[in-house]
C-alpha cells in the first residue's frame, strides 16, 4: 500500500482570515482615535486604557481557568478589544478602581456567563459602561476639558449635556449653541467628553479602515448615521429653536463610536445585511430619542443595548434574500 | 460593468499554475482499470468477461437505464478481470481491468486531427450518438448528457448556455481547450444547439482569461446566434444557477432545475466530447486533466485515457512532492480528496491537485463571532451559521424550513469562515437527513 494522505471534506483551502486577525483590526482602527485621546486628556488616557484592558484579559482569564477550567483563549484579542471599548466609554478621570469594576461587570456579568466569545446577547463593553454610568453617576459625568491637561480638576460638561441643560432653564437653542464650540471644531475633536469618542474625525478614520478591509460593512454605520440624521433633522426643521441641527448630533457624543464600533460588534449585531439596516436605524432613531426627550443627555449606549436585545429577533424573522425564490419566468414550467 | 451572478461569491487566490501549458498527450498507461459507475444515475453494466480482447472506443459496459452512461474501452488489450477496485469514493467499485496491448482503435473513429464542420444530422441522430458515445457532464458533476438535452414534457429548451467559466481555483483544462480546440467547441456547440433545437448559444468566460475570450470571440463572430459573454471573476460562477443567473438574469426557482427557466448548461470540455462522439464517432474514454499544485515541479495538462492511474499523471508532471499532504480529485473548492495515488481516471476527473501538507489539515475552529461573512458570500442567499446549529441540534424540520436543500456545496462559507467552523460539513449531513425526510413523506 503506497503512503496515505489526508482526507477531509472540500473545501480545501480558506481565505486565511481568522478571529484573531478582526479583533486586532478593529484595535488597529482604533489607534487614531486613541491618539487623539492622548493629545486631549494626556497620560490619563493611556492610563484608563491600560487599566481596562488588563482588567477585562485578566478577568476573563481568571474566569476561563478557575471557573470554567477550560483553556484560555485570551490572545483572541476579544477581551482586550472589550477593555478598550470600555476605556473610550468612560470620562479619561474616572479613578481606577471604577474601571475595574466596570471590566469586572463587562468580563464577568455580560460575557462569560452567556458561553463566552461568540454568546453574549449584549455588548459588554456596553453593559460595562451602564453599571458604571449607574453606580457612580459624579465620576461618569465629569469630563477634563480637552487640552487641559496637566491642570488639575479642569472639568466640564460635554456640549450635550450643555445643550440639555440650556434646554431645560428655557433658553432657545441657538443661543446655546452660539456659547459651545462650532460643528467643525466637534467634528475634530476639540471638545469634553468621553476619552474615545470625541473626534468624529478620527474615528471615521478608524471606520473607512475597517470598511476598506471588510472587517464591518457599511450597513450598520450608515443606518445608524442617516437615521439620526433624518430623524433630529425632522424636529430641527419643524423647530431650530427647540432643536439642535442634525450635524451637531451625528459630531456629538458617542454617535461616531457607537455607529462605527459598538454597533458593530459582530456578536451582538444582526445576521444580514436588511436586519442590520433595520437594527442601524432603532439605535439611530433611539438615541435622538432619549437625547431629546429622555433624562440623560446622551443615549447611544442605551440604544444599542435596546437594539441587542432585539438581535434575536431579527435574526428569525428578517431573513435574507434566497437564491431562487421567484415566480418562474419563462413559458415554462 | 461584467455580468456577473448577484447573491453571495468569493474571490479565492486563481493559481492557474498550469494555464500557459499546452495539452500534452499522456503515453499509453501498461493497465487500466476503468470502473462502471462513472456517473450519476445508475453504474453501467459490464458487457465483457476475462480473456476478451478489445479495441481503443469499443462498448465494455452498457448503461443500464435512462440516467446512465455507456462505458468504453480506452485501450487496446485484454481483459485481466472485471472486479472491484478502487476509486475517488474510497469505496471498491466494480470495474474492468485491462492489460493493454498496443494502441488499435475501432475502424468507425475518425482519428484525423482535420476539423469536420459539415452537420448532416438531425436532432434525434445527433441525440443517439451522444447517448451511445456515453458522454457525461465532464465539469465534474457527471450527469449523463443525454438526459440533459432532453428537458422533461412540457419543458422547452430557450437557450444553450457554454460554460467556459472554470472558476475553480487551479484548473486548467477547459482554458486550453478553448484556446486549442475553440473551431471544435464551435461545432460542438452547433450539434447541441440542434439537438436542443434552440437558435441561441452563449459561451460564459470569466475575465481571468482574456485570450480565450478573444479567441472564442473571434470564433463566433461570423455565427449570429452563439456569443462570447465575458463575465466577472467570482466563485462559484461555473454552478449552473449562478452561470445562468449571469449570463440571461433569470434564476432558477428553489428546487427547480435549469430548464424551468428554459436555459440548459453544458461546460467545455463536454462541448469538446460531443463535437467527437457526432462528427468523429468518437466514444468518450479520454479526457483533458490538469495535474497542478504549488508544490508540483511541472504543472501541466494531460489528455489522459480513462482507466489511468493518478500516478502516472503524478510522474509525468515531475513526481510526487515530498511533501504531500493531500491529494484533490478536481478543484480546491469542491474536489475530493482521496486516501492513495492508486486511483483511476475518470470521466469526472478535471484535475488533480496537490497540496502541501502544511495547507493538507485544517485550522483549530473557534467560537462562531456572529461575523455574519458566511451570510453574505453564500451564492444561494442562506444562513450557513444557522443550518450549521439546526444539524448539530438535530432539527431537520428546521434545516429543511431554512431551505438547506438550495446549498450546492460550493463551499464559499467554510472557506470563508474566520473561526474555521465547519459549515459544510454539517450543512450536508443535513441535507442527507433532510433528503431522507422528503423522500419518506413520498407514499
Amino acid at each position: 500500500m503506497s503512503k496515505l494522505f489526508t482526507i477531509s471534506p472540500s473545501p480545501h483551502v480558506h481565505s486565511g482570515d481568522s478571529v484573531n486577525k478582526i479583533m486586532y483590526g478593529v484595535l488597529l482602527a482604533l489607534l487614531p482615535a486613541f491618539i487623539w485621546s492622548v493629545m486631549m486628556f494626556g497620560l490619563d488616557s493611556v492610563r484608563v486604557t491600560l487599566i481596562a484592558v488588563a482588567a477585562c484579559v485578566g478577568f476573563e482569564l481568571l474566569i476561563q481557568k478557575f471557573i470554567l477550567k477550560v483553556k484560555p483563549q485570551i490572545a483572541d484579542g476579544s477581551a482586550a478589544l472589550t477593555g478598550v471599548l470600555l476605556a473610550f466609554n468612560v470620562p479619561s478621570s474616572v479613578p481606577s478602581w471604577m474601571l475595574i469594576v466596570g471590566a469586572l461587570v463587562a468580563i464577568g456579568i455580560a460575557k462569560m456567563p452567556f458561553g463566552g466569545l461568540g454568546n453574549n446577547p449584549f455588548n459588554p463593553a456596553l453593559v460595562g459602561r451602564v453599571f458604571m454610568l449607574i453606580s457612580f453617576p459624579v465620576n461618569m459625568t465629569s469630563w477634563p476639558v480637552a487640552g487641559s491637561f496637566g491642570v488639575d480638576a479642569v472639568t466640564a460638561a460635554t456640549p450635550l449635556a450643555l445643550l440639555k441643560e440650556g434646554i431645560k432653564s428655557g433658553q432657545p437653542v441657538v443661543e446655546i449653541l452660539k456659547g459651545l464650540p462650532a460643528n467643525m471644531d466637534l467634528f475634530l475633536g476639540n471638545m469634553g467628553g468621553s476619552l474615545g469618542e470625541i473626534s468624529a474625525l478620527a474615528l471615521l478614520l478608524g471606520g473607512v479602515f475597517m470598511l476598506i478591509r471588510k472587517i464591518i460593512t457599511w450597513h450598520i454605520p450608515v443606518s445608524v448615521m442617516v437615521s439620526a440624521a433624518i430623524f433630529s433633522g425632522i424636529f430641527w426643521l419643524i423647530d431650530p429653536s427647540k432643536f439642535a441641527d442634525p450635524i451637531f448630533h451625528l459630531v456629538t457624543g458617542g454617535l461616531m463610536l457607537g455607529a462605527f464600533f459598538m454597533a458593530t460588534d459582530m456578536v451582538t449585531s444582526p445576521m444580514n445585511p436588511k436586519a442590520q439596516i433595520i437594527f442601524g436605524a432603532g439605535i439611530g432613531i433611539l438615541t435622538i430619542l432619549i437625547r431629546f426627550w429622555g433624562a440623560y443627555p446622551e443615549g447611544v449606549s442605551f440604544a444599542i443595548l435596546i437594539m441587542n436585545a432585539l438581535v434575536p429577533l431579527l435574526n428569525r424573522y428578517v431573513k435574507p434574500k434566497r437564491f431562487g425564490e421567484v415566480k418562474i419566468q419563462s413559458t415554462n414550467g | 460593468m461584467l455580468k456577473t451572478f448577484k447573491i453571495g461569491g468569493v474571490h479565492p487566490a486563481e493559481n492557474k499554475l498550469s494555464a500557459s501549458k499546452a495539452i500534452e498527450v499522456l503515453t499509453l498507461p501498461k493497465t487500466v482499470f476503468i470502473p462502471v459507475g462513472q456517473h450519476i444515475g445508475a453504474p453501467a453494466e459490464a458487457i465483457v468477461k476475462k480473456g476478451d480482447k478489445l479495441m481503443v472506443g469499443q462498448l465494455i459496459a452498457k448503461s443500464s437505464g435512462f440516467v446512465s452512461a455507456n462505458i468504453h474501452s480506452s485501450v487496446s488489450g485484454t481483459v485481466k478481470k472485471v472486479e472491484t477496485g478502487p476509486d475517488t469514493s474510497g469505496y471498491p467499485k466494480m470495474g474492468i481491468y485491462i492489460d493493454v496491448e498496443d494502441d488499435i482503435w475501432d475502424e468507425q473513429i475518425d482519428r484525423s486531427a482535420e476539423l469536420k464542420s459539415e452537420i448532416n444530422l438531425d436532432s434525434a441522430a445527433i441525440l443517439a450518438k451522444i447517448q451511445n458515445a456515453g458522454i457525461v457532464g465532464l465539469g465534474g458533476a457527471t450527469f449523463p448528457t443525454h438526459v440533459k438535452l432532453m428537458p422533461p414534457k412540457g419543458m422547452k429548451a430557450e437557450v444553450l448556455l457554454i460554460n467556459g467559466v472554470e472558476c475553480e481555483p487551479y484548473l486548467t483544462s477547459d482554458h486550453r481547450m478553448m484556446l486549442e480546440h475553440g473551431e471544435e467547441l464551435i461545432v460542438g456547440v452547433k450539434l447541441l444547439m440542434l439537438a436542443l433545437n434552440v437558435d441561441k448559444a452563449t459561451i460564459g468566460i470569466e475575465n481571468n482569461k482574456q485570450d480565450a475570450i478573444a479567441k472564442m470571440s473571434g470564433l463566433v463572430a461570423g455565427h449570429k446566434n452563439i456569443s462570447v459573454v465575458p463575465l466577472k471573476v467570482k466563485y462559484p460562477q461555473g454552478g449552473e444557477k449562478q452561470l445562468i443567473k449571469a449570463v440571461t438574469g433569470r434564476e432558477v426557482p428553489s428546487g427547480a432545475l435549469p430548464i424551468s427557466v428554459g436555459a440548459v448548461v453544458t461546460n467545455i470540455a463536454t462541448t469538446y466530447a460531443v463535437y467527437e462522439a457526432v462528427q468523429k464517432n468518437k466514444p468518450l474514454f479520454e479526457r483533458v486533466v490538469t495535474v497542478t499544485g504549488k508544490t508540483v515541479k511541472n504543472p501541466s495538462n494531460f489528455k489522459v485515457r480513462i482507466g489511468t492511474t493518478v500516478s502516472e499523471l503524478i510522474e509525468a508532471a515531475g513526481g510526487l512532492p515530498e511533501n504531500c499532504g493531500k491529494i484533490i480529485n478536481g478543484g480546491p473548492m469542491m474536489g475530493k480528496a482521496f486516501a492513495n495515488t492508486e486511483i483511476p481516471v475518470t470521466k469526472g476527473t478535471s484535475g488533480i491537485l496537490i497540496m502541501p501538507e502544511k495547507e493538507a489539515k485544517r485550522s483549530e475552529t473557534m467560537p462562531c463571532i456572529r461575523c455574519s461573512r458566511c451570510v453574505s458570500v453564500c451564492p444561494m442567499g442562506l444562513e450557513p451559521f444557522l443550518l450549521m446549529t439546526l444539524s448539530e441540534k438535530q432539527m431537520w424540520e428546521g434545516a429543511e424550513n431554512e431551505k438547506v436543500m438550495d446549498c450546492i456545496e460550493c463551499g464559499s462559507c467554510s472557506y470563508t469562515c474566520p473561526a474555521n467552523r465547519p459549515l459544510l460539513d454539517f450543512i450536508r449531513l443535513g441535507k442527507v437527513k433532510v433528503g431522507a425526510l422528503i423522500r419518506s413523506r413520498k407514499p
